[in-house]
């Protein structure tokens, strides 16, 4: 089938404004997005910017807007958006465009570092693997699906409207290490996260997990850790 | 013009190798971390299944009978000192991933959970045996990001988006690279002591891949074009279960948590080929397993792939351990693997060859010697480990392994080392080759090439191989390489992430490899682990007994041989 694209372009240091570009690509109904943007780019101009690496939903380079909604390019299929043409590819919103669906996620990133990705555990480790309990790591397997994409973040009204809210990904990652057996910083990461800004932010939109090409369920995480505060910091 | 930063050490590539190593010298050494793309985003993110390590958690296991596994995964190719480093570390590197904060999954008793994988066995060969050490499918992706947290946490300078475009060595001492900043278009040199190369596998050389796009092999590339030696290049390993068409990978622990291959009769074919272990063998043998059964019409419907069966293994054990790959299945297929079975056919998977290296992550050339200032480790190096084929689990664990023994010895031997002055116009090659891209309005595009080659190499240089397929796929990269030079040309000659001048730079790097792979597997003329001649169908341990060295050689391409290191284990015919 062909379909029909209209494509987000613009390079800030050459164009006055944005503008969006039509191209008609055919493809099978299984193939995906990705696959139709890279054939844009291979067989009809070179100049149409995104990021991609690994096709297949594990490292989350090729976030972009599809239809209105953010999604990977490389998880969406051509019959998924086949109804609804012209089929429109944008960037992330909310965040500034480098080039064409390029965006920059420095400050998203400073975020994610923010709440310290990393286990801050005893000095003294056993000379085995330390011991943890099967169900107390099963509250993880949601979170640690994450692979920073930014879809929630861009999807987030508040996060839209407010800079300085932490957003959902970041507090995926504050519940990765919060609900850690093995961290012993839980209650200086609840206090950290215990603010207007922090999990305190979330309104409750669902839009993040909506969106959530992982399937975790971000909103529940953070209502979660809202709870956790309250039942270790009130 | 170009922006100039000096470092101690560079480090190229943050998949967990790059990572592990510049966790391991942080702190006591000034390093740069560039790479590609954003750390999270490397291709290590994508491994599924496990690493293997004999901690014994699940039954009986021992670092030898790993060592074991590990020489004749590699049909005796395996050098066995290095093996042996690799085996008897295997269990503390694990333990130390643990307590940097990895969340492996864990058995009632709360010890690490571990699983069969191919080749894996116990008491040398007897029945598999559980090894793989795992976080349900996805054990890359968190042992990524955990040695990313620990990056962060040490306040490693990282250059995310940056492509080495050129290794940088005066009077045969490499001192710097130069890159290619994305964002701005800019040229970066870095001047340092040592460089690091880990810059993965180049699985896009071929047209069936479960590599991703950034898999382009530069590093190897590089070092190959400055005359440096590329070792056992022609072992390229087909994993015998990609996703039919797609080449997006379902891990080998699909097998191990008890799927089943059949062919369009039903059958369970592997148990003809290897009887002991069957749809557990290494991955050589199942990948020509599901040829020959494809060959012989068994293929499903008589095309060319076979199915997966998942459907015994119930949706709650596919959720809990093999969540990932079933949404793959759902996602590209539409199907759901615990209703029905997955087609599935060998895809190019990981490259057994690379640059030369010892124990301690040093790149060696063709004489053995140490090159002066630079290291390598991962994918794009050779310790050898992997010999002719690697097993499952074993490349996450070699990554953690001499990813830190390269960061350690760089820790020791830098500091007392000199800065080499760079070469005078160290960019300008590269802004040259730059430059004459850039110049051409007409031409092809590099997209055109590269179909053509992935092409080629799949068809001629696939899981079987023969000397007049690799001389006439040799003759098609060539005259590529060629047009590759004279022709290519961009839509875009702007500065700002120029995907399409990145997409010809990494044209330039596969078409050298290609090229080094077919010289190397037309020199082989025996069938050894994953490079399997038809006109040469055995194992010639008379002849080939030895690794196979590629190197330029002025405008010429040289091969050597290089002696394999024999401790342990006496070659032995090789059955499963
Ligand atoms: C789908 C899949 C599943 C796998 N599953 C397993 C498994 O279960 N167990 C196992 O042991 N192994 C597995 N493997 C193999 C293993 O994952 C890889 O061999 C390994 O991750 C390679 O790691 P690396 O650190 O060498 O390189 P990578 O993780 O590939 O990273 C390469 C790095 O180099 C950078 N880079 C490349 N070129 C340049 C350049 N020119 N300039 C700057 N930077 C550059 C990239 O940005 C990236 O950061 C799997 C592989 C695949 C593809
Ligand atoms: S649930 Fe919270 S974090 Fe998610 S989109 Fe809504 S406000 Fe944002
Ligand atoms: S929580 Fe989901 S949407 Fe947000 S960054 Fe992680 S994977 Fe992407
Ligand atoms: S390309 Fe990796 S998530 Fe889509």
């Amino acid at each position: 089938m062909v379909l029909t694209f209209e494509i987000f372009r613009f390079d800030p240091e050459h164009d006055a404004e944005p503008r969006y570009q039509t191209y008609r690509v055919s493809a099978d109904p299984t193939e995906r997005i990705l696959d139709c943007l890279n054939r844009i780019k291979w067989e009809q101009d070179g100049s149409l910017s995104f990021r991609m690496s690994c096709g297949h939903g594990v490292c989350g380079s090729d976030a972009v807007r599809i239809n209105g909604r953010c999604a990977l390019a490389c998880q969406k299929l051509v019959k998924d958006v086949a109804e609804n043409q012209p089929v429109r590819v944008e960037p992330l919103p909310s965040f500034r465009v480098l080039k064409d669906l390029v965006v920059d996620l420095e400050p998203f990133f400073e975020k994610v570092h923010w709440v310290k990705p990393y286990l801050l555990g005893s000095p003294e480790v056993p000379e085995k693997e330390r011991l943890q309990d099967p169900e107390e790591r099963k509250k993880l397997d949601h979170v640690i699906r994450c692979i920073l994409c930014a879809c929630c973040v861009a999807s987030c009204p508040v996060a839209a409207e407010n800079e300085r809210f932490l957003g959902p990904a970041p507090l995926v990652w504050a519940f990765r290490y919060i609900f850690d057996t093995r961290d012993k910083e839980r209650k200086n990461r609840l206090r950290a996260v215990d603010t207007p800004d922090g999990a305190w932010g979330c309104r409750n939109h669902f839009e993040c997990t909506r969106v959530c090409p992982k399937e975790i369920p971000v909103t529940k995480s953070i209502n979660i850790i809202k709870r956790e505060i309250e039942k270790v910091l009130r | 013009m170009s922006e100039k930063h000096t470092h101690d050490v560079v480090i190229v590539g943050s998949g967990l190798a790059g990572l592990r190593a510049a966790v391991e010298t942080a702190g006591r050494l000034d390093v740069a971390l560039i790479s590609k793309v954003f750390p999270t985003r490397s291709h290590s993110g994508a491994a599924q299944g496990g690493i293997a390590a004999a901690l014994g958690n699940e039954e009986p296991d021992s670092w030898e009978w790993h060592m074991f596994d590990t020489v004749k995964g590699g049909d005796y190719l395996t050098d066995q000192d290095a093996a042996e480093v690799l085996t008897r570390d295997a269990v503390r590197a694990v333990y130390e991933l643990e307590h940097m904060g990895v969340p492996f999954n864990r058995n009632p008793n709360g010890t690490i959970a571990q699983r069969a994988f191919g080749g894996h066995t116990r008491n040398f060969g007897e029945a598999p045996v559980k090894r793989a050490c795992y976080a349900a499918d996805r054990t890359g992706r968190v042992i990524l990001d955990t040695l990313y947290g620990q990056c962060v946490q040490r306040g490693i300078h990282v250059y995310p988006e940056l492509s080495v475009v050129d290794l940088l060595v005066r009077d045969g001492v490499v001192c710097g690279v130069v890159a290619l900043d994305w964002a701005t278009g800019a040229l970066h040199v870095f001047h340092a002591k040592a460089v690091m190369l880990a810059t993965g596998g180049f699985g896009k050389v071929f047209k069936t891949t479960s590599n991703c796009f950034a898999n382009t092999g530069d590093g190897a590339a590089l070092v190959f074009r400055h005359g440096f030696p590329l070792q056992d290049m022609e072992f390229v390993q087909f994993h015998p279960t990609g996703i039919y068409g797609l080449g997006v990978l379902i891990s080998e622990a699909a097998r191990g948590e008890g799927g089943i291959l059949r062919n369009r009769l039903g059958e369970r074919f592997m148990e003809r080929y290897a009887p002991t272990i069957k749809d557990l063998a290494a991955r050589d043998v199942v990948s020509r397993a599901i040829m020959s059964e494809i060959r012989a019409g068994r293929g499903i419907d008589g095309r060319d792939f076979v199915y997966l069966d998942l459907t015994h293994l119930g949706k709650e054990r596919l959720a809990e351990r093999l969540s990932d790959i079933s949404s793959f299945v759902r996602i590209y297929l539409g199907i759901d693997p615990a209703e029905a079975p997955i087609p599935v056919q060998p895809t190019c998977h990981y490259m057994m060859g690379g640059i030369p290296t010892d124990v301690d992550g040093r790149a060696l050339d063709v004489q053995g010697r140490p090159i002066a200032g630079l290291y390598a480790a991962g994918e794009c190096a050779c310790v050898s480990v992997h010999g002719a084929n690697r097993l499952g689990c074993n490349s996450l664990l070699d990554l953690v392994v001499f990813g830190r023994r390269a960061g350690r010895h760089m820790a020791a031997q830098v500091p007392s080392m000199d800065l080499t002055p760079l070469p005078s116009q160290a960019e300008a090659p590269v802004r040259e080759r730059m430059e004459k891209i850039k110049e051409r309005t007409t031409g092809v595009r590099p997209a055109v090439l590269r179909e053509r080659m992935q092409q080629e190499m799949m068809e001629r240089c696939g899981v079987y191989r023969t000397r007049e397929g690799l001389d006439k796929a040799l003759e098609t990269v060539r005259g590529l390489q060629e047009e590759c030079r004279r022709n290519v040309f961009l839509d875009y000659r702007g500065e700002r992430y120029n995907t399409d001048l990145m997409e010809a730079l990494e044209l330039e790097s596969l078409l050298t490899l290609a090229e080094v792979i077919l010289v190397s597997a037309a020199s082989r003329r025996e069938s050894r682990g994953a490079h399997s001649r038809e006109d040469y169908p055995d194992r010639d341990d008379q002849n080939f007994l030895h690794h196979s060295l590629v190197y330029r050689d002025g405008d010429k391409i040289g091969v050597a041989a290089k002696p394999v290191s024999i401790t342990r284990f006496e070659p032995k015919p090789r059955v499963y």
